[in-house]
């Protein structure tokens, strides 16, 4: 009947987080038997009696309404195929392209090349992960100039940070414009060096994103690399949780929260039944 | 003549010295090095990523493919020819059905895990070190899996039940000697792996399954520390 | 084999170029920076003599093998060295499997090239019976982690390798038995040390990672020996060179082919 863990611990495949049938497994837990186990690399997460985690690594699922950026791959008859750095590709239609009239038969590249990175929104995903992306919105446009670095997926929400804190304090620090999309695909443009400070940053906050205090590391790194006057990075407000406003929430995961979204369950109710996990507990179970 | 004394001091059940670690390949969505004695094995995992040939896809769940390949200079002998060989294709196809009953890819439709193996040395085990380091770079790349996979062979040497066989007990007894490699799921106790060169009495193979788990065990603990290892330390872990 | 060349989309290597116009490459280095380098020896236990060779997040592993066999027919007394090299799928998602590409074979002949036309070592040291038993020499390269800079990287790591090798045992029936092994070392008398300088716009640059490398115009790969002298070269790139950029090459090269040098004597004691 107890907890194996803390909140925040890094947890790995099978380890056994609490035993006995007081909590409840959620997202990256399952029960067996008496214990609920980790499956998957994540994050501790302890919401009262409910076990989850918060992932570490994988790959960027394209979820409705997310702000990617992708890089044109394919030009088809009428639109463009866009990689977002995911197992699933999206397409951008010609009528989803631009509020411009585009001629039938126009020739594509004009308005999307190969290799040019797209801001874009995604508006629709399939069952089976087919995805329709626009580029009518305000901040959706073709990008030009700049650099492109790629970074976890999962990690994206603690680059931004609370209401967009974290990389405010880059962008206040390095003078760079940059624009971050929630498949870990970055964009940015600013003066050489202060670029390569920003690219820094944005790794430092990668491979720290599981800590604590990671603002006022950030914010000791900016000064130490740029200069500036660590008051001028003070506006800040208070860090909040991995994930935990609306404006950072987590990515979507395997079935988590954001599955109704992506439209109607694939296959017949059989393809479910081969899933090599224990159900979900009932509610009375606990 | 009963093998009393194993050549190299260790206890029948003992597995050799063994080092993990996670992270090791920069480029790779997720990665694992795994060496047992003088058995080395790298491995990385590319995906879940859009499958090529598209043939190979499966509409309703992520397909895993594996290629277990070892390095020119990692044989006991002459020089190995690089490229797939009977052998390696065997052996990359039993590593995927050791691998497969953790995963959980059914949120990967059409996509493909890959995962490559490459061992730099190996002093028999081969396999089960290149399972170890797989499943260690499966769980760094994020992939929802039920529980880690530890491998290791159990065999018979002059009649004597030992674990985690070197090349030379590989080789010391020509009549009486057996190799079975194991893989389990620790969790379960499930076996996912299980093959076996030599003859043995069918009772010896149960006590010689039983006689394996405490290893297996605790490679899966060795797996386990080496990915939590590369977020224990705030400056990173050590590359390739 | 890579999936498609990787290129550098034209719109991001005009802003890379406007970077190293002020100096500063991608990765915070300067042009004629290398990336802190390391070498370590005896990696494979299976290996006759092996390295792994770090710079950045390049990792390449060189392994050397040792044989008899039958020499060729018109050097009946000399042994054969020769250097192999594969673009492993674990290294990188633009490595396919397959047999080795253009780009494997090229990063091969061109390090084998600084090791024959140097004359690094004496062929006829490696002739065990004449036109029956001679040593056969090979050297595998794999990159375990790719991050550019392969050409280099991969000849530091095969001269480390082979300057870690020991000759295995020849039993009395003429056969090798590898598992014990002489003291008997490789007689090296040249240590050639491949430096390839890219060429981005008008700028020139040593040790390119995989993002620097897609935005290439050209590279000139130079072998340099100890005393300065090149030992072999190799032109890559779709774009011209120019007299002029010869000559800068050449004396970059020749700057940084020092720099290796030093860390290879010092890493294998020699």
């Amino acid at each position: 009947m107890e907890l194996q863990v803390k909140d925040r611990d890094v947890v790995v495949p099978g380890q056994v987080v609490a035993t006995g049938m007081e909590y409840l497994p959620s997202t990256g837990t399952y029960r067996l038997g008496d214990d609920i186990r980790a499956n998957r690399l994540g994050l501790m997460k302890i919401e009262g009696k409910v076990l989850k985690t918060i992932p570490l690594a994988g790959v960027y699922l394209p979820q409705k309404n997310d702000v990617v950026i992708g890089k044109v791959i394919d030009i088809l008859m009428s639109g463009w195929r866009l990689a977002l750095n995911s197992p699933y590709s999206a397409v951008l239609q010609v009528k989803d392209a631009t509020f411009d009239f585009i001629a039938k038969g126009a020739d594509l590249t004009k308005y999307f090349d190969l290799e040019d990175h797209v801001v874009a929104k995604v508006i629709q995903v399939t069952s089976q992960n087919l995805v329709d992306v626009t580029c009518k919105g305000p901040g959706l446009k073709k990008l030009t100039g700049g650099r492109i670095i790629k970074v976890c997926p999962h990690k994206v929400p603690r680059i931004i940070g609370t209401k967009g804190s974290m990389v405010g304090m880059i962008k206040k620090a390095t003078g760079c414009k940059i624009i971050i999309g929630q498949n870990g695909v970055i964009w940015m443009e600013g003066a050489p060096d202060k670029e390569y400070v920003a690219v820094e940053t944005i790794r430092l906050i990668e491979e720290l994103a599981h800590t604590t205090g990671l603002t006022e590391r950030v914010k000791q790194h900016l000064v130490e690399r740029t200069g500036v006057d660590a008051a001028s990075l003070e506006h800040v407000e208070q860090e909040e949780e991995f994930g935990g406003s609306p404006d950072d929430r987590p990515r979507r995961y395997p079935r988590e929260e954001g599955r109704p979204e992506r439209g109607p369950p694939r296959g017949s109710s059989n393809d479910r039944r081969r899933r090599p996990y224990p159900a979900r507990p009932r509610r009375g179970e606990q | 003549m009963a093998y009393e004394r194993r050549h190299d001091g260790r206890a029948a059940d003992e597995p050799r010295k063994i080092t993990a670690k996670a992270g090791v390949i920069k480029k790779a969505d997720g990665s694992g090095y795994f060496k047992i004695g003088d058995t080395a094995a790298y491995a990385a995992v590319y995906g879940p990523q859009e499958c090529h040939p598209a043939w190979m896809r499966n509409p309703k769940r992520g397909i895993l493919r594996c290629t277990y390949s070892m390095m020119p200079f990692s044989g006991d002998g002459e020089r190995v020819r690089p490229g797939p060989s009977r052998r390696s294709k065997e052996i990359s196809m039993v590593t995927e059905k050791a691998l497969l009953p953790v995963l959980d890819l059914d949120d990967y439709p059409n996509a493909v895990v890959d995962v490559f193996i490459e061992l730099p040395e190996t002093d028999a085990g081969s396999r089960c070190a290149g399972i170890c380091a797989a499943a260690i770079a499966l769980a760094d790349a994020g992939i929802t899996m039920k529980d880690v996979v530890p491998a290791v062979s159990v065999g018979q040497v002059e009649g004597t039940l030992v674990v985690d066989l070197d090349g030379e007990e590989e080789h010391m007894d020509e009549n009486a000697a057996a190799d079975i490699p194991v893989a389990c799921i620790p969790s379960t106790g499930e076996i996912t792996l299980l093959q076996m060169d030599g003859v043995m009495e069918p009772e010896k193979l149960l006590r010689a399954l039983d006689m394996v788990r405490p290893a297996l065990d605790r490679i899966a603990e060795a797996q386990r520390n080496a990915i939590k290892e590369r977020y224990a330390h705030s400056a990173g872990g050590g590359a390739a | 084999m890579t999936k498609v060349p990787l290129v550098m989309s034209q719109d991001r290597k005009q802003h890379l170029i406007k970077s190293l116009e002020a100096g500063v490459r991608i990765d915070g280095r300067k042009k004629d920076e290398f990336r802190p380098l390391s070498i370590e020896l005896g990696v494979s236990s299976t290996a006759e003599g092996s390295a792994l060779v770090r710079a950045g997040d390049s990792s390449v592993i060189a392994g050397v093998k040792m044989g008899l066999g039958k020499p060729y027919p018109d050097t009946p007394d000399s042994g054969v060295l020769m250097v192999n090299a594969e673009l492993l799928p674990l290294s990188n998602p633009e490595f396919e499997s397959g047999p080795p590409g253009i780009e494997s074979i090229e990063i091969a002949r061109v390090i084998d090239r600084g090791i024959r036309e140097s004359h690094a070592f004496d062929a006829k040291s490696l002739c065990v019976e004449p036109g029956e038993s001679v040593w056969m020499v090979q050297c595998d390269v794999m990159p375990i982690n790719f991050d550019g800079n392969l050409i280099d990287l991969g000849g530091l790591a095969a001269l480390a390798a082979l300057l870690d090798a020991r000759f295995p045992m020849v039993g009395g029936d003429g056969t090798v038995d590898y598992h014990e092994r002489t003291d008997r070392k490789l007689e090296l008398e040249q240590l050639p040390v491949p430096v390839t300088v890219g060429k981005i716009g008008k700028h020139l640059l040593v040790d390119p990672t995989q993002e620097e490398e897609s935005a290439l115009d050209a590279r000139l790969t130079l072998t340099m020996l100890a005393n300065g002298d090149l030992c072999a070269l190799q032109k890559g790139g779709d774009e011209p060179l120019t007299r002029d950029d010869i000559k800068a090459m050449v004396s970059l090269a020749g700057e940084k082919g020092k720099e290796l040098r030093a860390k290879l004597l010092e890493v294998t004691g020699r």
